[in-house]
């Protein structure tokens, strides 16, 4: 099927053959009166000079670039190498459908495979899926299946798990009867252990935990996996800084059940908030409850390697109301994209690519801690960033350094009201160490 | 010919009845129309059954098909066979294809099921 618009010759030739005049006989059926009988109010069509140049006006207005940007939060700037953009853009990626018919699309099933098999080998999990819209839909779909597994109706959500993340999961778990309880943190900004204690009971059906967490802490996953085990109750792992992955080790091998996240950090840009990459994977044994798509490796009847999705009783085409899940897509471009990151960095890229983070943050941590007015709110272990308390409140000194052209972290206090005056702050690859010490001058100057 | 002491719904579950003692499958024409099953989701065993009541699911490669209780009671024993080899069901539905053992709760109900003679008539009607 060609997209070529139609003639006036192919119109007539279309109206001859079913047997009208004109366009408006197709419509004889409608009543006269609820007819638009005038032009609809949009501005006139534009030539192709006028239109490049209204959108290039609109771009202009972007500030993106202008501003050195220390802000992360759930959304990471991370170095895209440009094979990936090459890769990705070629037609025979972009273009594709899903992959129903196996027979014709086994390029994008095996990049798909590719794709769950290094979030499997990430993870430390069995099994992994195509992938879901991100990490916050991820969480929700977690704690779903968690109930379908055990029944239990109580969630432990901890305080420390992205905001944006635990709206989510309410918006998903309402109507359900689900009781989600939340979990405070400690003076480590980490889970608060005694807060996990009491929460736990026979009825608790999942313990969700992020690490590294909202305020950048790396979480004791071993220990909150095995408290929630005693008490029968599956662990779930969200991570929303899957580069954190490279380095540390895999929650699987920590006691996870299921491990979700968002994969905007392998090869996907900032975006204006999408599309991101919903990862998640869980242990072999609660495979029938695991929602998304999943590609499998099989034998043709040549016996010759191929791919397909699989398992597709546990989806809603098939189970209907039953299914594991109401989601019937997947993010393949953006999983394409994650691979094509992934393998070209490869095992040690990566590790290589997750230690800078860290030096950077150290460094960051370092040199902040040396402004008067300025205090790392929390010791701790973190990965990519951290929260700081400011003598001044934080508009003050956000206004400050956006004179400067520094956005310098997201402030706190709407979401934690128990943290005015603080913010979060990011620091990647990217950020050089000139970056970091224009920060730590212009805070300085902000707060004195 | 379906076997002639099993009882049938018209679900096409086949239920066996000695004493109180239940069994029961899914009949020839089920798992032919089914296809290769692949999985079977069974109960617990001490489940309480209603009669008609979805007790678990038949999966082949293309469909989910609910099983329903042919008559009320408790689930006494399950084929954990089938687990490895759910193939049982389309090679032997009505001997090695049993799905649920249960304890019945009453004779009455199974003697309200179609017979042998009524089911294979009720096969008929369908496929016309």
């Amino acid at each position: 099927m060609s997209y070529i618009s139609l003639s006036d010759k192919d119109k007539k030739e279309m109206l001859a053959r079913v047997g009208v005049s004109s366009v408006d006989e197709l419509f004889r059926s409608l009543p006269d009166e609820i007819k638009l009988k005038r032009k609809l109010a949009v501005p006139p069509a534009l030539t192709e000079l006028e239109l490049n140049g209204l959108f290039e006006e609109i771009g202009r207005r972007n500030t993106l670039g202008q501003y050195l940007s220390f802000l992360g939060a759930g959304a990471y700037p991370h170095l895209i190498p440009c094979v990936v953009d090459a890769l990705s853009s070629r037609g025979e990626f972009v273009t594709p459908y899903t992959p129903y018919q196996p027979e014709v699309s086994q390029g994008t099933l095996q990049v798909i495979f590719e794709y769950q098999t290094l979030i499997c080998q990430l993870t430390g999990m069995d099994i992994a899926n195509a992938s879901l819209y991100d990490g916050a839909t991820g969480a929700a779909e977690a704690v779903l299946m968690a109930n379908r597994l055990n029944n239990k109706p109580k969630v432990l959500i901890p305080r420390s798990l992205h905001p944006q993340y635990r709206q989510t999961i309410r918006t998903y778990c309402r109507n359900l009867g689900l009781k989600l309880e939340e979990v405070g943190f400690d003076e480590k900004g980490e889970m608060k252990l005694s807060d996990l204690e009491a929460g736990l009971d026979a009825q608790t059906s999942a313990v969700v935990c992020q690490s590294p967490n909202f305020f950048g802490q790396v979480e004791d996953l071993k220990t909150i996996a095995d408290r929630a085990h005693a008490k029968g109750a599956l662990f779930i792992v969200v991570v929303a800084e899957a580069l954190s992955l490279g380095i540390l080790e895999s929650p699987g091998k920590l006691g996870a059940d299921i491990v979700t996240g968002e994969g905007q950090s392998f090869g996907l840009p900032l975006g204006f908030g999408g599309p991101y990459l919903g990862f998640m994977a869980c242990n072999k044994e609660f495979l029938r409850q695991f929602p998304g798509r999943i590609a499998g490796q099989t034998k043709d009847i040549e016996g010759r390697r191929g791919f397909v999705l699989t398992l597709s009783t546990r989806e809603q085409h098939i189970r209907r109301e039953k299914a594991t899940s109401n989601i019937c897509t997947n993010q393949a471009l953006c999983a394409l994209r994650a691979t094509i990151f992934l393998e070209t960095l490869g095992h040690d890229g990566l590790k290589e690519m997750a230690c800078q983070n860290i030096h950077k943050t150290r460094y960051a941590q370092a040199e902040l801690g040396k402004v008067k007015g300025l205090k790392v709110k929390f010791a701790g272990r973190p990965f990519n960033e951290f929260v700081v308390e400011f003598a001044k409140d934080w508009a003050t000194v956000d206004a400050a350094l956006r004179k400067k052209g520094i956005i310098g972290g997201l402030g706190l206090a709407a979401d934690y009201p128990e943290l005015p005056d603080c913010a979060l702050v990011c620091f990647t690859e990217m950020h050089r160490k000139e970056d970091i010490d224009r920060l730590a001058a212009a805070l300085k100057e902000a707060l004195s | 010919m379906v076997p002639n002491n099993f009882r049938y719904t018209k679900t096409h579950e086949w239920v066996q009845l000695t004493g109180d003692e239940a069994l029961m499958g899914i009949t020839d024409y089920a798992q032919n129309h089914l296809g290769d099953v692949v999985y079977i989701e069974l109960p617990v065993v001490g489940a309480k059954l209603a009669a008609h009541q979805v007790i678990g699911n038949i999966e082949s490669v293309k469909a989910v098909s609910e099983i329903y209780a042919p008559l009320a009671g408790e689930v006494a024993a399950v084929n954990e066979g089938l687990n490895n080899s759910p193939e049982l069901v389309n090679q032997d539905p009505h001997g090695k294809g049993w799905i649920v053992r249960f304890k019945a709760a009453g004779k009455a109900e199974f003697e309200g099921l179609m017979n042998a003679v009524e089911y294979e008539k009720y096969l008929e009607g369908l496929d016309k």
